[in-house]
């Protein structure tokens, strides 16, 4: 692990397991849509729109473990400075929005048929937009701040805050309205879904894992060149004044 | 402390004497609610029911214009490489700074917004519990607000950014300070449970707000 720390190691590790976990990540998706779409049962109140929700739960999830690994690359870029930490937490934030938008988009299909309207203003609704605005804030102080370290630890110090504040949104929402089913897949006295529906739910989460960090790798992998590419420019500009 | 109240002091004089604060957000705040009564028709009842929500939310995009003051100013004139470099504690400067933004702000904004709920048929028994829940809630949305102001300060267009990072954590403090207006005017929950949580969330913006702040600061000189 204290190997990969170093960008160059990271590139060629990179470079090896990307073909692997892109294969995985395809054959996980496919077997998890395979059992979503043809062999679990339909759903005896909710008919076949249940489906959505093997798209809706795993996306939903990945959004939220993605602004947790932000959190700890901020960590990471304060506390030990390292420059993968934040290459981590860029390259995880574009993806992270786009989750939490496939998150969203799903939930407000299902919407449509279950509850009768694409969007109410409900806890999990508005507390998971509130999070698709943390991620976009990230992201444009990340492009607007041209100098890439102060990018870095500026953007550390916001997805920080922004950490502590999503237990007080989530409460705060919570507390203020509520129509979304509360936790129902790991809870106190066992899963309240049959084995039909969890199984697939797992393999599809386990899928959307892996897309996930076969995105991220990609996007590390291509940041860490950009980086490269913008320090060889700027010394051969630097040289040429020189002359 | 000395110099804490030296800067709350120096703060405030500034804000009243410069101009152009205050007033102009008192008048934003005016135009907002002019603007959605507009858009919403002249139904009286209507306006009654949605009147506590409607002014925490223009107070909140009228304290949101105010922002940039806390730091813009200073950064600009070089105050801010000062403070950075004295012997005064950064965090302790800041909560200076913030506090008298409170001051300047933050209260004036809560008093105006009773007389600003004349227009939209506020009910009377709601003006204790409104100004109450803003009194307290600026407080979280200066020193919140405080944090977007340094993160964006050298920035150009800085003031938009400042209002997209900051109005997603100020979401809790709209929803608490309005559910405990609507609880005063009768509603199913009790005044008490909601305010206090807007009391909480102020306390630890008390302490979040300067040390995220100076936290940003010193990024931008090292």
């Amino acid at each position: 692990m204290i190997k990969l720390a170093n960008p160059s190691n990271f590139l060629a590790f990179a470079n090896k397991i990307m073909p692997w976990l892109i294969a995985a990540s395809v054959a996980i998706v496919a077997y998890g849509l395979y059992l979503a779409l043809y062999v679990s049962p339909p759903d005896y109140q909710q008919g076949e729109t249940v489906r959505i929700m093997f798209l809706h739960v795993p996306f939903a999830w990945g959004a939220m473990a993605g602004y947790t690994l932000i959190a700890l690359s901020a960590l990471g870029t304060l506390v030990w400075r390292h420059p993968l930490a934040d290459v981590a937490a860029r390259a995880a934030a574009p993806i992270g929005a786009a989750f939490t938008f496939v998150a969203l988009a799903t939930g407000s299909i299902w919407g449509k048929p279950m509850w009768g309207t694409w969007w109410v203003w409900d806890a999990r609704l508005t507390s998971f937009l509130l999070l698709f605005f943390l991620y976009l804030g990230l992201i444009s102080l990340w492009q607007t701040i041209e100098e890439p370290s102060r990018a870095a630890r500026s953007a550390a110090i916001l997805a920080l805050v922004g950490f502590i504040n999503i237990p007080v949104i989530k409460f705060s929402v919570d507390w203020w309205n509520t129509l979304h089913q509360p936790a129902s897949v790991i809870r106190v006295g066992g899963s309240a879904i049959h084995n039909d529906i969890l199984v697939p739910l797992l393999v599809m989460a386990l899928g959307a894992t892996l897309v996930f960090i076969t995105l991220h790798v990609a996007a590390m992998r291509n940041e860490i060149l950009r980086r490269r590419i913008r320090t060889l420019i700027r010394s051969q500009v630097e040289g040429g004044v020189e002359v | 402390m000395t110099a804490f109240r030296a800067l709350l002091y120096r703060d405030i004089l500034l804000a009243l004497r410069l101009g152009g604060g205050v007033t102009l957000a008192i008048g934003f705040f005016l135009l907002v609610i002019a603007v959605f009564t507009f858009g919403i028709g002249p139904d009286l009842p209507l306006l009654a029911r949605i009147a506590p929500g409607m002014l925490w939310a223009a107070m909140l995009l009228s304290a949101l214009l105010t922002l940039d003051r806390l730091m813009q100013a200073d950064f600009e004139d070089g105050s801010l490489d000062i403070m950075a470099g004295a012997t005064l504690n950064l965090e302790l400067g800041f909560a200076a700074k913030a506090l008298a933004h409170w001051l300047t702000t933050g209260v004036p904004l809560s008093l105006a917004a009773p007389l600003l709920g004349f227009l939209v048929n506020l009910d009377p028994g709601a003006i204790i519990p409104l100004v109450a829940t803003m009194l307290v809630g600026t407080i979280a949305i200066s020193f919140t607000g405080m944090i977007g102001a340094a993160l964006t300060v050298a920035l150009r267009r800085g003031g938009l950014l400042t209002a997209i990072l900051v109005l997603p954590l100020y979401v809790p403090v709209l929803i608490f300070g309005v559910s405990a207006v609507q609880a005063a005017l009768g509603g199913p929950t009790s005044f008490t449970s909601p305010f206090l949580l807007l009391c909480a969330i102020s306390l630890a913006s008390l302490v979040l707000g300067p040390v995220a702040s100076a936290a940003a600061i010193r990024t931008s000189w090292q």
